[in-house]
Formats: structure tokens, C-alpha cells, sequence
């Protein structure tokens, strides 16, 4: 393979585009709610219509209001349909020719479509994730072929830097620095490895880019491997996602037998080989010193950091560890410059940022924003608001974030302003609660979640949560009094300060911040002593 | 060997490079309480109980893990210090049975030792009363889990000096537990040397030879008998 041959591929492919298009969304939601039928009816209809020269039925990923699905859209006329039956699939054909269907429309111009960007989702809902051709038609592979062939690493490195990228992972360390300081480091074996045990409760951000756009991620890793000097990649990917597992696996072959991965990738002297690693079902193995020792073959549990995996990771080599929205930001990174880039978003925060807009909201799915853009926008304008009327509060960041209350909804999602009211930007969940939901028992609930995943090696985070867990459930039976919020306010500071990782330092969190923004719900539940 | 200089509780003191925070202040007689650290062994800065305040940020670092660097201010004890690692203890002694009284390290007892040198008159938390097992079946002697505190000094002295690895730890959170080989009896475990480290690496009662506990005292009445009968008839029976 080489660039002619990619291009060449591409170009086929265009060629032999049918003027029409039936996407049908087979993402795991949607597939859930019934797409599989809905596709193979889809087929049918056409064969049945006599249409097979004439219109493709595509199977796609995420087309993002995943409340309604199924979803299908059609093209070139550009409708969209929700809830779709296999029945009305013959119908659904028919509009194609100028007739009407009884499959109810969706307004792909409404709010929830028109204000999101199309960064990281641009393939998504549009091309076969399981169909490499289709990936390279949409310029797909190019950023690597131009890494390799116009670009030094240290160039990569240089525009990853400039673009302003941040961790999409949730802590927001900047990318170039993070590649900077594994290129420098010193060794002959490095490491790229894919951080996909995406494990927030709500969240499901990396899922959606993995089954519908899996080879952009594949692609991102690549070019880290070239900037950094690595061979081998691993994506580490939880157990929970079969379907992304499976279109990942997929896509590793599709690449290797085309040398867009292995050896002497795109005839040059570059070698990279991807392999997948799946999880056993252990939240705290998304921490990166668990997830390597996971990978390793080892108990997934934390180790105390320095040495970083910059220096020291995987089998003692300098390792990047990037988050899956990250690599997949990648590719147009080189493919349409870090200017561009860095043109989208806020100056400290670049870029868009995927969110999974689930809880009491009217349109929940999939959601990409530019970064900068208030929370009010993403709840109540993408979102279509809380069906009761009233938001009380946003969650942010799963169970190591925050609350965000109503008053505060113009706070630009970015990852300074977050921080400030006292959130995080986290990897992307994003959790709409309204009146009917008690604060406090959302903090317990997050600290249940902390409790069953702590790994149980340091004790703050292991015995810790227990209390803070059983403290909460004292305030909630009206069991508690002052002297108990005291208590639960001292352990709070108490695990985050002194908690062997991420996991145990920010569980408190989601105490902290309703402490911070709903004490007075904590106080009417105490009793006097 | 390069030497680095830094200020341990206003003290300056030199040390090695390379050394850990705690290495530095041992040999200069800081104090500094641990459980999870045992000479010889690996660390895993676990217990979190050497966390001492680094800097001007007074960042919390665990001494047993960090490497001393030139111009470093440590404080080993401050108020927050001295709060954190009563908390520590609180919640070790409320998260399995702890009852000094009928233990067989009582008085031999680090756990013990740190309570009662850290201060701990009382417990702020809740008892949380598990029910737990007692394995006894290796014929020389006995884990009590209600007793461990997951320091897992056992499992890496066996892993690392022994070179075996028969411990390990299964499950997570507070329901981790140390088990044999593949979570069977001791008793049955195929790899045990029964060389016995683990019972001298174990702080608490957990790990113990048999016959040494508590309820394991027996008592010989016959011995009364022949007490009385040499008494009363001046006879000796044996």
C-alpha cells in the first residue's frame, strides 16, 4: 500500500457511491431498541422496490438522538426518522420516489442537531464503521500518510502541541506535552496504549466514536506511534462493550491487510501493530497504572506515581496513555492543521468535546460541542430541557465530578470554569436532575459506585468509602446528627488528600460539591442531638 | 554516590540518592509510623500512614515511595498529619474484628502499637462487624481474616523471599481478601513451603502458629487429681 493505492481506494469508492442512501443507525443503543430488524427490512424493501443499482442500505454508527431510536436517515434529501418499525421500512424506501410514510420524522435541523459540532462524530452516522473503504473515501488514512511521509516526528509532536489538544480522559493534561515527554524519553521498546474502560455511570462517550468510527481512532494511535517512536499498541477496552470489541477486531484486520498497519506501513520504515486487551469488568483499571498492570497481566491495581508512564509503563518502558476521543481527535489534527484546531473551542480549552447527555432531560444521546459553550446550551437548547419543567442541577464528571446547580448553568463547559464551581470536566458524562431528585442520595449513590469499585489496596479509599457510603445513609434514614455531617466532611477531605490515586482522591467529590452547592438539603435531613 | 540535603521537620539532613523520605528520616531518628512498609520487601505505599507534607504546598506524598531530592522540605508531623493517621487506624479497626482481648498478638500487636502511640482513645466511625473466616487447616498454622488489614506483607514476602507466591489477594474494596494459591485451604495448598515468613512478616494476629491462640488453651485436669492424691495420701503416681 502506498499513497497512490490509498487514493485510488478512495477514489473507487466514491465512484461506486449509489445516488441514494439509507443509513440505519446500528449502534449498541439503537440496536437495542430494534435496529437489526429495522435494517434487514430496510434491505428487503429495496430488493422488494427493485432499487438495489440505485440505493445503498448502510448500516452506520451513532446518529446521536439515541431517546428515539432507531434511528434512519436517507439521503440525498436529508430526512431523518425516529422510532422506526421493520414494517414501515416499505414505506420508508418510498419517500425516496416522493411518497409519504407513516415512520415519524425527525427535524434534523432542530436545536438538538444544528448546535453541535462535528469534529470527533464527523463519520459517525455516516460511514460503515465496519467498512474500511468507507473510512478511507472520507479521507480516511491520509493524516497518516502525510504524517509519515511530509513530517518528522518531532513535527507531530510540534502540531499536536500547537493544536492546544487537552486529555479528553477528564483531567485535561496537554497531549503535546504528554507526547513531548515520551519521545524524549529514553528506550528502545515504547508503548502507545488506547485508554477505552470508559466506566463513569451515564457515560458513554468512547462506546459511541469505537462502533461507528473505530478506524480514527486506530489511526490517531498510529500517528502517536510514529511521533513518539513506539511499534506496539494496545487498546485497552472494557469487557461491558461486546459491539465496539468487535468493530474494533474488525478494523485492526481490515487496516493490516491493506499495511495500513504491521510492518512497513505505507511503504515506509514504519512498524505498528495494534493489539486489544479486554477488561474484566473493573472500573479502576481506567486509572493508568491499574490499566497497565491489567494489561501486564497483573492485579488491576494502582501504583503510587512517579515514575509516570512517560518514563516508566508497561513492562518498565516510556508508554503514552491517551484516552479514545483524544487519538480520535488526532487524524484531522494533522489532516487539517492545528490552527484550524485550535481556532475551535476557548484558547485554553481547544477543540470540541463529545458528551453523553443522559437523566431528566428531554433529548438524551449523543451530543459534540465546541468547548466553551455554557452548560445551559448543551441542557436546556440540545437538550431540550427537563420534561418536568425545572432543572435542578447538572452532574458532570460521574463519580469523580461535581454538581452544577441551575443558577450556575452559564458556565462555560470548559476545564477551567468547571473547576471553578467546583466539577470537572471528567471524560464526558453528563447527568440532567430535576426537583424530584434528592442531592444527597445522588452523592450516596456516586459513593456506592466509589465503594464497589475501590480496589481495596490503600485504605483511605477502601474502608473510607465504606464510611463516607454508610454516614450518607445515616442522613438519608434521618439518623444523623451535626455531629455526623462533621464527621462525614473531615473523612471527605480526609480520602481525597490522602488516597493512592485518582479513584480514592476524588470520590468525595460528588460530596463535596452538593455539600457546596445543597448543604441546606444535607441540614434538613439531620436530627438534633 | 551523590549525596542530596534536604529539611526534615526544620532539620537539615543529607542522604544517598535514591533514598526514600522515610529512608532519610530513620537513619536520622525521624520517626515516621508505618504498617504496609517491611524492610526487605518491596513497597506499595498501601497504608498510606508515612504520608508526610512535601514542599511549600505541603502536598501529602507517601515517604516509603518518594525519593529525596536536593532542596526538599518535609514535614513528618503536623496537625493535619497527626489527624489523617488517627483517622487511618480508626478506620482499619472499624472495617474487620478487632478485639485485642482474645487475640494472640495482643500486646505483639503493630496495629496495637500505632493505635496507642498515635493517640486513638476513641473511634469516630462506625463497627462494621463482618463475618469472617478462620482458616486453620494448614497443620502448623492459621489465617484469621478477621484480624488483616490487607497489608499484603505476606504476600510479598512469599512472592519475594520465600519465592513462591502462594498468597495473593482476591476480590476488591473491603471485601479483598488474602487467599492461597487458587483461593483454597492453606491446608491444601500445593505450593506452601510452610516455612513460616508470613507469620513473622504479618503485623497483627492474622497470620499465627498454631496453638498460640486464645481459645487453643487446653488444660490437663487430670493433673489436679494427682495433686490431691499426693497431697492427701503422700503418694506420688507417676
Amino acid at each position: 500500500m502506498d499513497l497512490h493505492e490509498l487514493n485510488d481506494i478512495a477514489a473507487d469508492q466514491r465512484a461506486a457511491q449509489k445516488p441514494c442512501v439509507i443509513r440505519c443507525c446500528m449502534a449498541a443503543g439503537c440496536q437495542s431498541a430494534g435496529s437489526v430488524a429495522v435494517l434487514k427490512a430496510l434491505q428487503q424493501a429495496v430488493t422488494e422496490a427493485g432499487k438495489q443499482n440505485t440505493v445503498e442500505v448502510r448500516s452506520v454508527g451513532c446518529l446521536r438522538l439515541c431517546c428515539q431510536g432507531p434511528l434512519v436517515q436517507t439521503d440525498p434529501d436529508q430526512r431523518m426518522f425516529q422510532k422506526v418499525r421493520p414494517e414501515q421500512a416499505p414505506s420508508l424506501v418510498s419517500t425516496l420516489d416522493g411518497r409519504t410514510t407513516d415512520a415519524e420524522p425527525c427535524d434534523p435541523n432542530a436545536p438538538f442537531f444544528a448546535l453541535q459540532a462535528n469534529v470527533v462524530l464527523v463519520n459517525s452516522g455516516r460511514i460503515d464503521p465496519e467498512q474500511i473503504e468507507h473510512y478511507i473515501a472520507a479521507d480516511g488514512y491520509a493524516a497518516l500518510a502525510r504524517a509519515l511521509t511530509e513530517m518528522t516526528p518531532q513535527d507531530v509532536v510540534e502540531a499536536v502541541t500547537r493544536s492546544g489538544l487537552r486529555g479528553r480522559g477528564g483531567a485535561g493534561y496537554p497531549t503535546g506535552v504528554k507526547w513531548s515527554l515520551v519521545a524524549r524519553s529514553k528506550g528502545d521498546r515504547k508503548y502507545v496504549v488506547c485508554n477505552a474502560d470508559e466506566g463513569d455511570p451515564g457515560a458513554f462517550m468512547n462506546r459511541s466514536v469505537l462502533e461507528s468510527d473505530p478506524h480514527s481512532v486506530l489511526e490517531g494511535m498510529a500517528i502517536a506511534g510514529y511521533a513518539v517512536g513506539a511499534s506496539q499498541g494496545y487498546i485497552y477496552i472494557r469487557g461491558e462493550y461486546p459491539l465496539a470489541t468487535q468493530r474494533l477486531q474488525t478494523a485492526i484486520r481490515q487496516a493490516g491487510r491493506l499495511r495500513l498497519l504491521g510492518t512497513h506501513i505505507l511503504n515506509t520504515a514504519f512498524d505498528f501493530r495494534i493489539d486489544i486487551r479486554i477488561g474484566a469488568g473493573a472500573f479502576v483499571c481506567g486509572e493508568e497504572t491499574a490499566l497497565m498492570a491489567s494489561i501486564m497481566g497483573e492485579r488491576g491495581t494502582p501504583r503510587p506515581r512517579p515514575p509516570y508512564p512517560a518514563e516508566s509503563g508497561l513492562w518498565g518502558c516510556p508508554t503514552l496513555i491517551n484516552n479514545v476521543e483524544t487519538f480520535a481527535n488526532i487524524p484531522q489534527i494533522i489532516r487539517r492543521g492545528p490552527e484550524w484546531f485550535a481556532s475551535i473551542g476557548t484558547p485554553k480549552s481547544t477543540g470540541t468535546k463529545v458528551f453523553a447527555l443522559t437523566g431528566k432531560v428531554r433529548n438524551t444521546g449523543l451530543v459534540e460541542v465546541p468547548l466553551g459553550t455554557p452548560l445551559r446550551v448543551l441542557v436546556e437548547d440540545i437538550g431540550g430541557g427537563s420534561p418536568s419543567g425545572k432543572i435542578k442541577a447538572v452532574q458532570t464528571g460521574g463519580p469523580s465530578g461535581g454538581c452544577v446547580p441551575a443558577h450556575l448553568l452559564d458556565t462555560p463547559v470548559d476545564y477551567e470554569s468547571l473547576a471553578a464551581v467546583g466539577s470537572i470536566m471528567g471524560s464526558g458524562g453528563l447527568i440532567v436532575m430535576d426537583e424530584a431528585n434528592n442531592m444527597v442520595d445522588v452523592a450516596r449513590f456516586f459513593m456506592g459506585f466509589c465503594m464497589d469499585e475501590s480496589c481495596g489496596k490503600c485504605i483511605p479509599c477502601r474502608a473510607g468509602t465504606v464510611q463516607l457510603h454508610r454516614l450518607l445513609t445515616r442522613i438519608l434514614d434521618r439518623k444523623a446528627t451535626r455531629r455526623d455531617l462533621a464527621v462525614l466532611e473531615q473523612l471527605c477531605g480526609m480520602v481525597k488528600e490522602t488516597s493512592l490515586c485518582g479513584l480514592g482522591q476524588t470520590a468525595p467529590n460528588p460530596v463535596l460539591s452538593t455539600l457546596r452547592h445543597f448543604r441546606h438539603e444535607y441540614e434538613a435531613l439531620l436530627r438534633d442531638e | 554516590m551523590a549525596v542530596r540535603t534536604l529539611t526534615i521537620n526544620e532539620k537539615l539532613v543529607s542522604a544517598p540518592e535514591g533514598a526514600t523520605i522515610l529512608q532519610a528520616a530513620r537513619e536520622n531518628g525521624i520517626d515516621i509510623p508505618t504498617l504496609c512498609q517491611l524492610d526487605g520487601l518491596s513497597t506499595v505505599g498501601a497504608c498510606r500512614l508515612c504520608l508526610v507534607e512535601v514542599g511549600p504546598s505541603g502536598r501529602l506524598q507517601a515517604a516509603c515511595v518518594t525519593q529525596v531530592a536536593e532542596e526538599m522540605v518535609v514535614r513528618t508531623e503536623t496537625p493535619k498529619l497527626r489527624e489523617y493517621r488517627k483517622m487511618i487506624i480508626e478506620l482499619l479497626l472499624t472495617e474487620r474484628n478487632h478485639v485485642c482481648a482474645v487475640c494472640v498478638a495482643n500486646h505483639h500487636c503493630e496495629l496495637q502499637d500505632l493505635a496507642v502511640k498515635l493517640g486513638v482513645d476513641h473511634v469516630r466511625f462506625e463497627y462494621l462487624h463482618p463475618h469472617l473466616a478462620v482458616d486453620v487447616s494448614h497443620e502448623l498454622f492459621g489465617i484469621d481474616h478477621n484480624r488483616c488489614v490487607l497489608c499484603t506483607r505476606c504476600v510479598r514476602i512469599c512472592d519475594e523471599i520465600e519465592g513462591v507466591h502462594t498468597w495473593d489477594v482476591s476480590g476488591r474494596g473491603t471485601n479483598a481478601r488474602i487467599i492461597s494459591d487458587l483461593n483454597q485451604p492453606w491446608g491444601e495448598s500445593p505450593t506452601c513451603t510452610s516455612c513460616g515468613k508470613c507469620v513473622q512478616a504479618c503485623p497483627t494476629g492474622a497470620i499465627f502458629r498454631q496453638g498460640s491462640t486464645v481459645a487453643e488453651m487446653e488444660k490437663d485436669r487430670q493433673r489436679l487429681r494427682f495433686l490431691l492424691t499426693a497431697r492427701e495420701k503422700r503418694e506420688w503416681l507417676v
